[in-house]
């Protein structure tokens, strides 16, 4: 058997072919919240989009979220999540302070930093294998209110993106940069990097109305997204913004979760659908390699949407697999057009593993075993903790 | 603040609607008869914004403590606004074909328990002049059919009972809504096979609440049941016993 949370792992991280899966998702409970540390206790099938409507009109916030809300507690713990706060935060693990894990035998385990500290280590970042997380507590973040001020430079190409990773991340808690992967030569890794930070309470603003959010009603029978349709996109969204900076200040919902606002965008990909890579490689080359990337893509003609760019900081994850390390990190979805989407990913891993980076699990559905070998070294280690009941199909993928 | 009080309060349906009247800093009261769970749907109310929450322990099948728990229920709240009845069980037809025993005990359980506690808590609504009586029927008491009809009938005579209720406290002020729920996935119906029919917990709760607070006599809840049973009501006999469902 396997946990399952929501369901938004892009690949088998979250499937148990052949197997059972145990829907998480209905242990949905708040236990506690004290609003004046901030700490919330609660099922691991909360999701974080319940959470946020509790806590932000009581003056907190996640302490690290991925691009999507719709994601449980016990699927963050499991993948470590990040978010564009990891420079200053870590992964949401480093936010956990404690979590109850239930095995097949029908123990319970307390875990946390000092109680069983290697179950800990294990669980956070541990797929779902060492057992169902059935509860979780969390060290919430303060906030004024639910504004964030945000700006947008553009830059011209990979060494723009370091440069203003460089001077961002002192003073900006969140940065991420979205890069033109379709664009070669001088522009080769050309894009817009956003910085923002929470904004000071903000009394006439007004939260964008709840309305309903647009949806994507069918798959079409073909992919929207092509090469055409992405050179056009892109070379739109540079371009999108005349000045080299604006400014603005938005509410945290279109900041941190803009795909968020339209349901079942995953259609657009067509009955095919579409591969997520996310790669990270180590500091030392990461300009390099990143170069070295981005141009097999662009030279691919393969072309991605949603290519997003963010430096890691050195904050230590927590979890044995965690993949979060120090270096940049770069996150892409190809439409699937089968084999030579394949091939160009498999290029992408050679040029990753050569740098001694690593690929994530949770966006995963292809890589090698050989390669989940070299990005997840503490791999073996790791598998004595794995629940004799537990499996999924991603473990057996990379580990059989 | 809204005083709302539910029997059978660890439903699932029962809870969605909890949380939504929590949300709207309600005090709650929950009665059911797993103490523990009680408990755990306790403390996540309390953290969604309720006012209060209190709770007790009935098995509605123990006829004879039902006066008890309703009487203490006024004791503590003095006064209360909602009212909202929703345990029941699914029997198994075929067992309550072959046992009497087994068929009576389940008709107790989804139909004279809650005639029993609508009688009570009607007693109380009276004098008191305001306030809604909520109680979960289902569109199987519309109909009979071969494949549950004792949870049918039983629900049938809820929903009879509470048109005659209805009219009663009428005068006096004091609202009875019938829930008339369709296909929910709730533990009650884990072992079904879902479709497109199926609703959520959460959207028969929003019902709940909305019918509560507009005063409502009769909900199908999602509305889409009204006109599927009334066609189901009006297929004649001769044409209905020769049918499977
Ligand atoms: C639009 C979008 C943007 C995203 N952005 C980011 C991002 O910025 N950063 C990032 O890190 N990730 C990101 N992700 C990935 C996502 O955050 C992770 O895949 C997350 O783990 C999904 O959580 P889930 O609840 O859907 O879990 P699932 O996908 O259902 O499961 C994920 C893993 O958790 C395990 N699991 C689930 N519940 C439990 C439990 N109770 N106990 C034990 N194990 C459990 C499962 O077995 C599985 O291994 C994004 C995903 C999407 C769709
Ligand atoms: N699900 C559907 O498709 C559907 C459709 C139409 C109508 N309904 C009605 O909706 C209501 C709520 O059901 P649900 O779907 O939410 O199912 P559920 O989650 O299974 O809830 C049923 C509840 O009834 C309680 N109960 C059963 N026998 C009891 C007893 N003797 N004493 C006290 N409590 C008892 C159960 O308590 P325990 O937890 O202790 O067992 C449980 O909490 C019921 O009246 C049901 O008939 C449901």
């Amino acid at each position: 058997m396997l946990p399952y949370g929501n369901g938004r792992s892009y690949g088998d991280s979250c499937l148990n072919d052949g197997g059972t899966l145990l829907h998480a998702r209905s242990l949905d409970r708040f236990i506690r919240f004290d609003a004046s540390t901030g700490l919330l206790e609660c099922e691991a099938g909360v999701l974080f989009s319940e959470i946020l409507d509790l806590v932000v009109p009581q003056g907190w916030f996640l302490p690290v979220t991925p691009g999507t809300k719709f994601v449980t507690v016990g699927g963050a713990i499991a993948n470590d999540v990040h978010g564009k706060n990891h420079h200053r935060a870590g992964t949401f693990g480093r936010h956990v302070t404690e979590l109850e894990l239930l095995r097949s035998d029908g123990s319970r385990m307390v875990c946390s930093a000092d109680l069983h500290p290697d179950w800990f280590a294990a669980t956070v970042g541990g797929l779902g294998l060492t057992g169902l997380i059935t509860r979780a507590r969390v060290q919430l973040r303060k906030i004024a209110g639910p504004w964030m001020s945000c700006e947008v430079h553009r830059f011209e190409d990979l060494a723009g993106f370091f440069r203003l990773s460089e001077q961002s991340d002192r003073d900006y808690e969140y940065t991420v940069a979205w890069v033109d992967c379709v664009s070669k030569g001088k522009g080769l890794g050309r894009g817009l990097f956003t910085r923002a930070n929470h904004a000071p309470a903000h009394p006439d603003a007004r939260p964008p109305s709840p309305g309903r959010r647009p949806n994507v009603p069918l798959t079409p029978p073909f992919s929207l997204i092509n090469p055409l349709s992405l050179r056009v996109f892109n070379t739109l969204y540079y371009h999108r913004q005349r000045k080299e900076v604006s400014r603005a200040t938005t509410h945290y919902e279109p900041h941190f979760y803009p795909l968020d606002g339209i349901g079942s965008w995953n259609r657009i990909y067509g009955p095919h659908g579409f591969m997520q890579y996310q790669c990270v490689v180590p500091p030392r080359e990461a300009q390099a390699c990143t170069e070295a990337l981005l141009d097999a893509i662009a030279a691919s003609g393969e072309g991605s949407f949603l290519a997003v760019l963010k430096q890691f900081g050195d904050v230590r994850s927590p979890g044995l697999l965690s993949f979060p390390r120090p270096g940049t990190t770069l996150a892409l979805d190809f439409p699937n057009r089968g084999h030579s989407t394949l091939s160009l990913l498999n290029r992408l891993d050679e040029i990753v593993a050569a740098a001694g980076g690593a690929v994530y699990p949770a966006k995963d559905a292809r890589m090698s075993a050989d390669s989940f070998k070299r990005y997840f070294p503490d791999w073996e280690f790791f598998s004595h903790y794995i629940d004799p009941g537990f499996s999924s199909s991603f473990w057996r993928r990379v580990t059989e | 603040m809204q005083k709302v009080v539910i029997i059978g309060a660890t439903s699932a349906i029962a809870e969605a609607t909890a949380r939504r009247y929590a949300a709207r800093g309600a005090h709650l009261f929950l009665i059911a008869r797993n103490s523990e769970r009680l408990n755990d749907i306790a403390q996540d109310l309390r953290v969604r914004g309720a006012a209060q929450v209190g709770h007790a322990v009935l098995d509605v099948a123990d006829l004879t403590a039902h006066a008890r728990v309703v009487d203490d229920l006024w004791g503590q709240l003095g006064h209360v606004d909602v009212a909202l009845i929703a345990h029941g069980t699914l029997p198994d037809q075929s067992a309550c074909e072959a046992s009497v025993e087994v068929a009576l005990h389940e008709f107790t359980v989804n139909g004279t328990s809650t005639i029993a506690l609508l009688t009570a808590l009607a007693a109380r609504f009276e004098p008191q002049g305001s306030g809604t009586i909520a109680v979960i029927s289902s569109v199987a008491g519309d109909r009979g059919r071969q494949s549950n009809y004792l949870y049918g009938a039983a629900k049938a005579a809820v929903s009879t009972f509470a048109s005659g209720l209805r009219q009663r406290l009428f005068k006096v002020g004091v609202n009875v809504l019938t829930v008339k729920p369709g296909f929910v996935d709730t533990p009650m119906t884990r072992n079904f096979k879902k479709g497109a029919l199926w609703a959520k917990p959460d959207a028969i709760a929003k019902g709940i609440v909305r019918a509560t607070d507009r005063g409502r006599s009769v909900v199908y809840l999602p509305w889409f049941w009204q006109p599927i049973m009334l066609i189901i009501k009006h297929v004649p006999e001769f044409v209905f016993k020769r049918i499977k469902l």
